[in-house]
């Protein structure tokens, strides 16, 4: 890299996360005016977002090429006090907690207690949820059954298609007026509410072109007193760029790059819109511009490599909005999840790689930086140096990219009834999350404790850490005289939860439609113009809602160790089993050794277990798949953790799989930690039993120490062993490169490895971040390849 | 087939560095070489039985049912190969035998290829080429590569680092590629002992005969051995050795390909 690009990247890394008032202060004087009360939800939010970028503070990096931040400047970060308000005790807990710190200064906790707190005090939306979720929804909550992504952050999850690259604002805006003129207002009862959402994505598509225009204009006097002949140039140049898009269709790469982070200031702006808003596709996307412009002359592969450089920084200046309570557990990380896609393949299903796409895994490469996150879609029609090309980035220990099977996840698409073009088009999000780009609205809901729920069913409905009743009775231990009797109660605690969630989930629908549309968001996704429709109201072409299940691993060794020593074989009696749990196996580590090495574990290639974990599997799935939500739209599955295993496992006494009380849970679907004894294969064949066509996502994550990747035939391995997984309709796995060694030296004196990225699950984190457990435990995780 | 049972002390998947492809190595217990540097003194039949790897979790199966052990059954082994078979249909890989020895068990071996062959699975065989030429012309079309090692080109020097003579290595060696065999050689290089200028020599002027060679591997040394010896109370002769560093393997892959040969640093 450059030297000018050498300096904005230090100088984001060097940039300490601290909490801007801004926005909170603006968001509040405006909705705090008499005025605000004569206009519908819809069009005060609008009118709010427009108030806020008309009003708020603009930031000129010196020598950046791409220009926008969120906050005043790189890593302040703001809050959102219609979503959630921070008490005092809140901002103390950012300022002073170890991990994902925010700087919180005095002047910001006085705004927040004079200004802000008053106001939002019972009417955020946190607080009207708390207010509507029925009691036990709070019990299972409270106990840790399940979490719930909306309490604190919008619905997000939805990453852009071509259309921006395609289109101006102004065009959009005509779009929208054809949408009004076409409403059948004596004829259509809805019309009314139509007009106004269409009214309040007109005024939000005027308030970003006016937010470029005030960029344009800061550019051009910087321009003016700019000595240096070649930065006046450039300048000038963004300038005339910041005046032109987003209002029209961009005709260069620099203005579909600057065009972009206008339209991903605007969502991130709007509302906290959690997980992986992102350009998606971004190798298909600038190809065409990319193409042109070399071919013409008009620009360098170098200065294509600066600019896409620029842009990256961009993304890593915008910490993802401080979380607190549960959120902050479920979720301990500074990364907002955009994710990056690459290759695939196009509409037609033909092969998508281009030359920009190794150009893109150049600078990912070079970049290392945490954000934007990014993943190689590979499909059975992309060549084989391309993924080679991903795994010599992987093998740096970077942990970026991420690979998905393209295959697996347009037929993931297609089942849930997305058409075969939206499918190819689109690609994962977030962690590991499957969606139609630019098309749907897939909003993960919360993340949900299997071995939780096994815990509850093994005290007959009563959770044993707080002594409270949270499911039926489903019988005592000593009632069960078959396996299947008892796995028929887990079944029934199950679909209890569930069912819990799922009416929580769709109060909570409701109360995001009704208090905070998203007009922005909305102009960007299909088919909310058209519709009239919010994208929180069900406007998106396909309405997705995901319930995470979280713990496959531990949950099938639990059950097996139940099935193999209490039913089958009859060598501990199922009651000496709980007391030895309850006991945490204080004086019973004879048989907590029998359960750990003597039981058929998950990871192992071996049917008996592997086949309890699609027994679990298809219950989940059984639970939710295929109910409806307020939107049009579909309950569905994923597995994935982000760190939601080490809270869940925080809350969970001893298991039977011979884990400790508040040990973390396994993560995503891999092995319990420890518990894959016969290398990667078997763990991919484990892995591959159950039936990822039917998840929107499994996360899978392998460790190799460096060793494994070192040579252009271990590199050709890997791909061979990816290629493999993928034929079994594997739908994603991850890759950490590094050695335990080189772990715990980073434990020990965390302050010379601060760039130490690892791939924790479904994402890469700085390695001195984690928890000192979650460290642990990404160590303990069974080294492949080099242990003998 | 059906009966013939097998000592096996270990099996390994996503084997990479034991030939083409991905492969699953079945490390045969038993050998006739007393190697100095030996990296599976496990295999040695004095050990005693708690060197079996215990990398399958269900230990309370009955031991048939293992696929490791003293007794394992062929149908066992063949289905424990068979598991991985996707991952030698996509990378071109397929079953390495090793040890050990595995012409010491000459019948379980053959029953071991013969049920490879018929499945369609690749196979190739690791040997220390110790073994009368009758053994390997019995399996030698059912093998689709030989991995020969070879460890020290003077006989005497040999003998006192292996516990046996030279002379029928390199006599099978030859008979092998004479016969049409694929042969690799694999060459350890231990310090002080194999990679002596004298030795390389020797070795390069020994396979310089061969046109019709696979490849070279040169394995370079680890301590990997030295620390099973050491957990296995055994005495390791060498001493303390010390690595090569990667420049130092390099110069001595440069004097091979010097000599117009096609080598490789690793399996």
């Amino acid at each position: 890299m450059n030297e000018r690009i050498a300096r904005l990247r230090r100088q984001s890394i060097e940039a300490e996360p601290v909490i801007s008032m801004e926005r909170a202060s603006l968001v509040t004087r405006f909705f705090s005016s008499v005025e605000v009360e004569k206009h519908p939800v819809p069009i005060a939010r609008a009118m709010a977002l427009r108030y806020i970028l008309e009003e708020k503070e603009l930031c000129l990096n010196p020598g950046e090429l791409i220009v926008g931040e969120r906050g005043p400047v790189p890593k302040a970060t703001p809050t959102y006090p219609e979503i959630c308000s921070h008490t005092q005790e809140d901002l103390v807990v950012l300022d002073t907690r170890e991990k994902i710190r925010f700087s919180v200064s005095s002047e910001a906790k006085k705004i927040q207690k004079e200004e802000i707190f008053p106001f939002w005090q019972g009417r955020s939306i946190r607080d009207r949820l708390f207010e509507e979720v029925s009691e036990d929804w709070k019990d299972a909550y409270s106990a840790g059954v399940f979490t719930e992504f909306q309490e604190q952050r919008a619905p997000g999850h939805t990453v852009l298609d071509d259309k921006i690259y395609k289109k101006g604002f102004d065009d959009v805006r005509v779009e929208i007026g054809v949408s009004i003129d076409s409403l059948d207002m004596s004829g259509d009862p809805d019309a009314p509410d139509k007009r106004d959402e269409l009214q309040a994505m007109d005024i939000a598509a005027k308030a970003l072109i006016g937010f470029a225009k005030r960029y344009s204009g800061l550019l051009a006097g910087a321009a003016a007193k700019e000595e240096d002949e070649v930065r006046k140039a450039e300048l000038e140049e963004m300038s005339r760029i910041c005046s032109k898009v987003p209002a029209s269709a961009p005709g260069s790469f620099w203005e579909a790059l600057q065009y972009y982070w206008f339209v991903h200031l605007g969502v991130i702006t709007e509302l906290n819109t959690w997980d992986s808003f992102n350009p998606g596709r971004l190798d298909r996307h600038l190809y065409p511009f990319y193409r042109r412009e070399i071919d013409e002359g008009t620009l360098t592969k170098e200065r294509a490599r600066e600019l896409l450089q620029s842009f990256w920084i961009k993304f890593n200046n915008q910490p993802a909005p401080p979380k607190v309570g549960v959120t902050a557990q479920e979720s301990s990380t500074y990364t907002d999840f955009c994710l990056i896609n690459l290759g695939g393949v196009d509409e037609k299903g033909e092969d998508a790689v281009n030359e920009l796409t190794f150009l893109i895994l150049d600078v990912i490469e070079e970049m290392r930086l945490l954000q934007p996150g990014s993943m190689v879609q590979i499909s059975r029609k992309n060549p084989d140096d391309y993924l080679k090309r991903a795994l010599k980035i992987i093998r740096t220990g970077y942990g970026q990219p991420s690979i998905f099977n393209t295959e697996a996840m347009v037929k993931e698409m297609t089942r849930m009834g997305k058409s075969i073009a939206d499918a190819r088009n689109g690609g994962a999000s977030g962690c590991v999350e499957t969606g139609a780009f630019g098309k749907e609205s897939y909003i993960l809901t919360g993340y949900f404790n299997i071995p939780k729920v096994l815990e509850i069913t093994m005290h007959n409905g009563i959770d044993p850490v707080t002594g409270k009743r949270l499911g039926p009775e489903t019988g005592e231990l000593s009632s069960f005289s078959t396996f299947d009797e008892f796995y028929g109660a887990f079944d029934t605690q199950l679909n209890h939860f569930i069912d819990i969630k799922i009416r929580g989930n769709r109060i909570i629908e409701r109360l995001w439609s009704q208090m905070l549309p998203a007009p922005f968001l909305s102009l960007l996704v299909d088919d909310c113009i058209k519709t009239g429709k919010d994208y929180n109201s069900g406007g998106a072409r396909y309405n997705t809602s995901y319930i995470q299940g979280v713990g496959l691993g531990t949950i099938t060794d639990c059950l097996s160790a139940i099935k193999w020593h209490v039913f089958d074989r009859k060598t501990i009696g199922f009651e000496e089993l709980a007391a030895a749990l309850e006991a945490d196996f204080k004086g019973e580590e004879d048989l907590r050794k029998r359960l750990l090495d003597e039981t058929p574990k998950y990871g192992n290639d071996e049917d008996y277990a592997d086949m309890l974990a699609v027994r679990v599997f298809e219950s989940y799935f059984g639970a939710i798949d295929g109910r409806p939500n307020t939107k049009g739209g579909h309950f569905r599955i994923n597995l994935l953790p982000t760190t939601c295993h080490v809270y869940f496992g925080s809350v969970i006494g001893a298991l039977s799989d011979g884990r400790k009380a508040g040990e973390p849970l396994s993560e995503g679907i891999s092995p319990v930690q420890g518990a894959d004894r016969k290398g990667p294969t078997a763990v991919l064949k484990s892995a591959s039993r159950i039936d990822h066509l039917r998840t929107g996502g499994t996360l899978l994550n392998q460790k190799f120490t460096p060793g494994v990747l070192e040579d252009e035939e271990g590199i050709t391995k890997v791909a061979q062993l990816v290629r493999s997984y993928f034929r079994m309709n594997g739908h994603h796995i991850q890759f950490n490169v590094v050695n335990a060694e080189t772990l715990r030296r980073a434990q020990k004196t965390p302050e010379k490895y601060r760039d130490l990225i690892v791939r924790v699950a479904g994402y890469s984190d700085y390695f001195v971040d984690l928890g000192v457990d979650l460290q642990n435990e990404i160590i303990k995780r069974t080294e492949h390849g080099l242990e003998q | 087939m059906a009966g013939l049972t097998g000592d096996i002390f270990d099996i390994k998947r996503f084997a990479i560095h034991d030939g083409p492809g991905i492969r699953t190595t079945v490390f045969f217990r038993g050998c006739p070489l007393v190697c100095w540097w030996c990296h599976n003194p496990e295999a040695r039949v004095d050990c005693g039985r708690e060197t079996y790897r215990k990398r399958s979790v269900n230990l309370t199966l009955p031991a048939s049912d293992n696929v490791i052990g003293p007794e394992v059954r062929i149908e066992t082994l063949i289905a424990e190969i068979s598991n991985d078979s996707i991952f030698y249909d996509e990378s071109h890989g397929g079953v390495t035998a090793s040890g050990g020895e595995p012409l010491m068990q000459i019948d379980f071996l053959e029953g071991m290829l013969l049920a490879c062959r018929e499945r369609g699975i690749e196979t190739a065989v690791d040997t220390s080429g110790y073994a009368p030429w009758e053994k390997f012309e019995r399996i030698m079309e059912l093998v689709d590569l030989f991995l020969v090692d070879l460890k020290l080109l003077d006989e005497i020097q040999h003998e006192k680092y292996t516990g046996v003579s030279n002379v029928l290595i390199l006599e099978n060696f030859d008979r092998l590629i004479e016969a049409g065999a694929s042969v690799r050689a694999r060459l350890p290089m231990i310090p002080g002992i194999t990679d002596t200028d004298e030795n390389i020599e020797a070795l390069i002027s020994f396979l310089g005969r061969y046109e019709d060679l696979e490849l070279i591997s040169l394995l370079p040394y680890n301590r990997l051995g030295e620390d099973k010896f050491n957990r296995l109370g055994l005495e390791y002769r060498p001493g303390s050795l010390k690595a090569q560093v990667p420049d130092e393997m390099k110069l001595i892959a440069e004097r091979f390909e010097d000599a117009g040969m096609s080598v490789r640093i690793g399996g």
